[in-house]
Formats: C-alpha cells, sequence, structure tokens
C-alpha cells in the first residue's frame, strides 16, 4: 500500500516542500559562515520574526502577499540593525563568545515576541490564488505548498546565477575563498560581507511568512526549525550554496520518508543520518573546496 | 547590645505579624504556567478562579482568600522549586497546580509526604487518580481516561467499524490512545493503524495523512492541542480529508483557544469534553456571561476548570468555616463539596479524589459567521474505576 506511486509522489512533494523551507533558511546561515566564520544562533529568531512580521501585516492589510514583501524586508533591516549594533564588535572574538551572544540573542527574541505578540499561536491565511487544492495523479494537493517549492527552486536557481555568474557573487566567492588576498586586491570585503548577511536574514524572514500558512505561528517556533537549520548546514558543508541545496534536500526527505516507513525512529531518522554523513565526510558533503 | 536589641524586636514583630496574618487571611498557593507552551492555560484558569470568588465570596468567616501566584515554566524542576517555596516561605495553606503531567509528577510527592491538600484544576494524567493517587491530591479537571474512553463505544454504535490513532508521542498522547482503543475494541470495532509524531512543536503532518489515507479507516481520532491543533485541522483541511475520512478526537482540538485560529477549516470535527462553551443551561448562560462581562471572550474548558476549583474552594472553607489549620478535615470537606456548574454535576469521587461529571460529544459546524460547538450527545456521571488507587 505505501509503495503506490501516488502515495509515494505525495510524500515526494511534502518532502521537497520542507527541503524548500530548509534550504531558504540554511542557505543564509551557511554562506554567512562561509564568509565570516560565524554561526548565527539567532537566525531562527529571524525566522520566527519574519511570521509575526508577516503576521501583523496580513492581519493589517489583509493581503498575504504584502506580508510576503514586507516581512523579508523589514527582518533584512533589523539584521543590518544587528549587525551594525553587535556583530561587528565580535567579527574577531572568540568562537565561543560569538556563539554565547547569539545565544543570548535567542532568548530575548523570544521574550520580545511574547512581549509583542503575546503567548497565544496563530496562523496567516495563504494567497487566495493558492488556497484551493490541485489534483496529482488523482489526490488532493494543496496547491500553496507547490508554490513552496517553486518558491525555494527560484531563489536557488537566482543565488546560483548571482553567485557564479555576476561580479558580485565572484566577489563573495573571493571573500569565501581568501579574505585577505581578496581585500588586497581592493575589495571592499566588509561591505560585501554586510550585504550578504542582510541577504540572508531576509530569506530567513521569508522562510518565515512563507512558512506560516502551512505551520502555525508560536512563540518558540525558532527553536524548534533551527535544529534542522544547523543539521542541515553540517551535512551539506558550511560555507556552500550547493551544499546547502543538497543538505535541504537530503534532510527534507530523511524527515518526511523516516516519518512514514520507521515511524518509531521518526525522532531520531535525521540525527543518525547527520552522524552517518559526518563519520564518512567530517567536513559535509559539498564543503568550499579547501584551501 | 543595641543590635541584639533591635534583632529582638523585629523577630518579635515579625511573629507578631505572622500571626495577625495567618488570623485573617487564607492562603492559597497556585502553581501554573504563566510563561511558555501553556502560559494561555495558567492564565485561563486563573481567570476562572478569580470568577468564582467574585461570584461565591472572597471572604470566609471573616477570612479573605489571597492567592499566590507562581510560574511553573511547564517544568517539574520549577514548579516543584516554587511549590516548595510556598509552602516553606510564603505557609500557604493549600495549594492549587499545575497545568502539565509531567509537573504534576513531580509536585505529586512533595504534598503527598508533607500532608499539604493540593487542587489540580488542569493535569489529566491517569496514574495521579490512579495507581499514584493521594488522600492529599484532588482533580478538578479530568482524566485522560475520562475523556476518551466514552469515545470507544459511541463511535462504534454510529456505525465506524475502523479507526486510525494519532497523537504527539508522549504520556497524555499515549494514554487517550489508549483509552479510546482499549473500549472500541472492546464495543467490536479495530483500529488499524496509529501514528505517534514526536512532540515537536513546529509539525508538518502531511506525510501522515497521506499514509492515513492509504489505509481507508471509517475514522481518524486524533488528540493534538496549541499550535500542533491549530496546524493539524490546516493541513487536514488543506488535503482535502475530511470529505474522505471523518475527524474525530480529544475535543481540545477545536478549543476556543485555537478555534479563532482555524476558522472554516475546523468544520466538520467530532470531539469529546468535559466542557464546551455552548451547553444549554441556565448554569452555563450566566457563567459565560459574567466571564464576558469581565475580559470580553468567550470562557473556555480551562476557564471553567478553575471556576469549579475556587468554587470547591469557597464552599470546601465555608463548609469548615475557615478554619483550616485541620488539613484533613479540609480536604474532606473539599470531598463532600457538590454543586451544578457550568459543566453539569461535579463531585469528587471519594476512591480515587478524581472528578465525576458529564462528557459531552460536540460538532463543530458552521453558525452564520462563526464555528461553534454543537452539543450532539452527553454521556452523564463519568467515573473512573480505581486503577490500581488505594489511599
Amino acid at each position: 500500500m505505501f509503495l503506490e506511486p501516488t502515495f509515494l509522489i505525495i510524500q515526494l512533494l511534502n518532502g521537497l516542500q520542507l527541503a524548500s523551507l530548509l534550504f531558504l533558511l540554511s542557505v543564509g546561515l551557511s554562506v554567512v559562515y562561509g564568509l565570516m566564520n560565524f554561526i548565527n544562533l539567532a537566525h531562527g529568531t529571524l525566522y520566527m520574526l519574519g511570521a509575526y512580521i508577516g503576521l501583523t501585516v496580513a492581519n493589517t492589510t489583509g493581503s498575504f502577499w504584502m506580508a510576503f514583501v514586507l516581512a523579508p524586508l523589514a527582518v533584512a533591516a533589523l539584521g543590518a540593525l544587528f549587525h551594525v549594533l553587535l556583530l561587528r564588535h565580535m567579527q574577531n572574538a572568540s568562537p565561543l563568545k560569538q556563539v554565547l551572544v547569539t545565544f543570548g540573542l535567542v532568548f530575548v527574541g523570544l521574550d520580545v515576541v511574547r512581549y509583542l505578540w503575546g503567548d497565544f499561536s496563530h496562523s496567516i491565511d495563504g494567497p487566495i490564488i493558492f488556497s484551493g487544492p490541485v489534483m496529482v495523479l488523482g489526490e488532493i494537493y494543496p496547491s500553496y505548498r507547490l508554490f513552496v517549492i517553486g518558491l525555494g527552486l527560484f531563489v536557488l536557481v537566482a543565488l546560483y546565477f548571482g553567485l557564479e555568474r555576476t561580479r558580485i557573487g565572484a566577489i563573495v566567492r573571493a571573500g569565501v575563498d581568501d579574505q585577505e588576498v581578496a581585500m588586497s586586491l581592493g575589495i571592499n570585503i566588509k561591505l560585501v560581507l554586510f550585504i550578504v548577511f542582510c541577504m540572508g536574514c531576509g530569506l530567513a524572514g521569508l522562510a518565515g511568512v512563507v512558512a506560516a500558512p502551512v505551520l502555525s505561528v508560536y512563540p518558540g517556533m525558532d527553536m524548534s526549525i533551527l535544529v534542522m537549520t544547523l543539521i542541515v548546514v553540517v551535512v551539506g558543508g558550511p560555507g556552500s550554496l550547493k551544499g546547502a541545496a543538497l543538505g535541504a534536500l537530503l534532510i527534507g526527505m530523511f524527515e518526511t520518508f523516516g516519518q512514514v516507513f520507521i515511524p518509531s525512529l521518526a525522532s531520531v531518522t535525521i540525527y543518525a543520518f547527520m552522524a552517518l554523513v559526518l563519520l564518512v565526510r567530517p567536513s559535509g558533503l559539498l564543503p568550499v573546496q579547501p584551501k | 547590645m543595641r543590635i541584639w536589641h533591635i534583632v529582638c524586636v523585629a523577630v518579635l514583630m515579625m511573629v507578631g505579624l505572622n500571626r495577625a496574618e495567618a488570623d485573617d487571611v487564607i492562603k492559597v498557593g497556585v502553581v501554573l504556567p504563566y510563561s511558555s507552551v501553556y502560559a494561555s492555560l495558567g492564565g485561563d484558569i486563573t481567570d476562572g478562579m478569580e470568577l468564582a470568588f467574585d461570584l461565591f465570596g472572597s471572604e470566609v468567616s471573616g477570612k479573605k482568600i489571597v492567592l499566590i501566584t507562581e510560574d511553573s515554566e511547564v517544568k517539574p524542576n520549577v514548579g516543584l522549586a516554587k511549590t516548595k517555596k510556598l509552602v516553606f516561605q510564603d505557609k500557604v495553606d493549600f495549594l492549587v497546580g499545575p497545568v502539565a503531567s509531567n509537573v504534576a509528577g513531580a509536585m505529586r510527592d512533595f504534598v503527598h509526604n508533607a500532608k499539604i491538600p493540593l487542587i489540580i484544576p488542569n493535569a489529566g494524567n491517569n496514574a495521579l487518580t490512579g495507581e499514584k493517587c493521594s488522600p492529599w491530591v484532588i482533580r478538578t479537571s479530568f482524566s485522560n481516561d475520562q475523556i476518551n474512553r466514552v469515545m470507544g463505544p459511541w463511535l462504534y454504535n454510529r456505525g465506524y467499524r475502523t479507526l486510525y490513532l494519532m497523537a504527539p508521542d508522549y504520556a497524555a498522547g499515549h494514554q487517550m490512545m489508549e483509552a479510546v482503543k482499549r473500549d472500541f475494541v472492546a464495543a467490536g470495532g479495530s483500529v488499524i493503524g496509529e501514528e505517534y509524531p514526536p512532540l515537536r512543536e513546529t509539525k508538518d503532518f502531511a506525510p501522515y495523512l497521506a499514509k492515513v489515507k492509504a489505509s481507508r479507516p471509517d475514522a481518524l481520532y486524533v488528540f493534538f492541542a496549541g499550535g500542533l491543533a491549530i496546524q493539524f485541522v490546516k493541513q487536514y483541511h488543506e488535503f482535502g480529508m475530511k470529505d474522505q475520512i471523518p475527524l474525530t478526537g480529544a475535543g481540545w482540538l477545536t478549543s476556543p483557544l485555537f478555534l479563532p485560529a482555524q476558522g472554516s477549516a475546523a468544520v466538520g470535527f467530532t470531539g469529546a469534553l468535559n466542557y464546551v462553551p455552548t451547553i444549554d443551561s441556565e448554569e452555563n448562560r450566566l457563567f459565560q456571561e459574567a466571564f464576558r462581562n469581565k475580559h470580553e471572550r468567550t470562557a473556555s474548558e480551562f476557564t471553567v476548570q478553575g471556576f469549579d476549583t475556587g468554587r470547591l474552594i469557597v464552599e470546601a472553607l465555608n463548609a469548615v468555616k475557615g478554619d483550616v489549620s485541620n488539613k484533613k478535615e479540609l480536604v474532606e470537606a473539599m470531598q463532600n463539596v457538590t454543586f451544578v456548574g457550568p459543566r453539569g454535576p461535579f463531585r469528587i469521587d471519594p476512591a480515587t479524589n478524581n472528578i465525576i461529571q458529564d462528557i459531552y460529544i460536540f460538532e463543530t459546524r458552521q453558525v452564520g459567521y462563526k464555528v461553534r460547538h454543537v452539543v450532539i450527545d452527553k454521556i452523564p456521571n463519568v467515573q473512573d474505576g480505581p486503577n490500581g488507587c488505594e489511599m
């Protein structure tokens, strides 16, 4: 029964949908890590803020698309603020200090959200054009989920061409490979870092607002997704776009199919997979080329 | 010498103050979650208790009832520490709390040994009034078994022959599914599948839903609450499963707390619960009216549990004329309280200290612009067996 093609294709779509969300979240985290050697644990908080800001925008304007556009911009702006006020001064601190500061921000973010929006769980209504179902091989599938998959693919392609085919992309790649040489060639690496960081924050906000109609919006939604995102980064190999994409795809599929085929191990499948990957390839599946 | 004078005077004053205080107030220690996932439940229960004091009197024999509230943070160790603080430092006369069963488990042994009465206004773990029951612990809310088991025979009598079960993977989820499964199978039905997704708040149910759909049960029986309830109901609706497989389960799925976020996706759910806001009785109408006048929202099943707890406290204190020095008499007075409340007849089973109450079976229907709970059946006076309870 569970090997019918329809069933498998529906699950494949479910896996892709989760992978798409995880990709939006992990790509920012991963590239920022590659550039700055810096793990931002508050990345999940930005995701939560994206969802909550989207909630407020959607409730006041009555339009999902306004939330879809404004929430990521607002989160990117918050990221910029965060970079200017705090991160810039942490650049040369030890990794432990950086982790502690961003971990502290997780708690600050949680309390700010509870203070501003309260403890209740909320939900955003998806856009009207994606409110109806579509038929996939005779089975009902929500069209909004296909939109999420499409969005993930679009961002992947856009980032790929942006990084591989444009001058700015070349600068970013140069920054990941060797910052000092890049700087000596007259590249303003600080500015590049800043822009990339803000974009990563914006993508986390985008993931939040896009996830809101599927998953609910509540204080603490950040922690549950952060762990998965970190696993994606570790599995894919920190610092690379392709790694984030591959990691998101694999974790999305493992999580989805693990729940279906070995439900008793549902909570450990992705951890076991991560351990396995790390045993075989300690620096992830597609790490940035070693220097 | 002067220091000693000051110390002596201070100590005498404190003793004096304490006595003065002890004479004219009754201190109730409240351990509920006011932060973290169950914060809204803690708030609802407290609001309900305060409303009961408004209506039934906050003074007994010239003594004022005072609530001292502490946040359990839904953590067993925190709940226990706060309980000890209330008992040793604030010297409360008895306790109310908590919401979560794991916190209740931690508090239970302490109050049992310290012989301090504890009224549980939510936590539904069967063991608290089963094998781990205590003469000092009274439950005014429900047991997991009590809410769910009535649905077994009820669904069978409605023509359902196969069930699929789904609940989060923790004690409450398993106890609830166990209850419905046992009595559904005893009635002649069969359970063809069970899923216990890990209790992680962000949950995409889609993989599980596809599995349920492929199994084609007569109905799906679930227990989810909080953010999970909202996600589950919306996703079940989006995958168009409501028209194919009827959704049924423990009634918290469409609690008034979650209904606004679920909207019309919640329509068509059949659930069992100890209270819904639309119960047609004079007591319930007056209660909802009084609550709405004070808080401008609909009272939930959690509010009612708080309200009935407050009423139990007032009536028990009246029975002992405000004398809380003899804890044994106080607990006996609590056990003997009976009344007809918003939920219907309320009484405590002296064999287990669990509540005996009516269980309502309701359906969520679209009425005008609103989604409402429509009561379609009532199982009166549902009483738990002893389940290993020896006091």
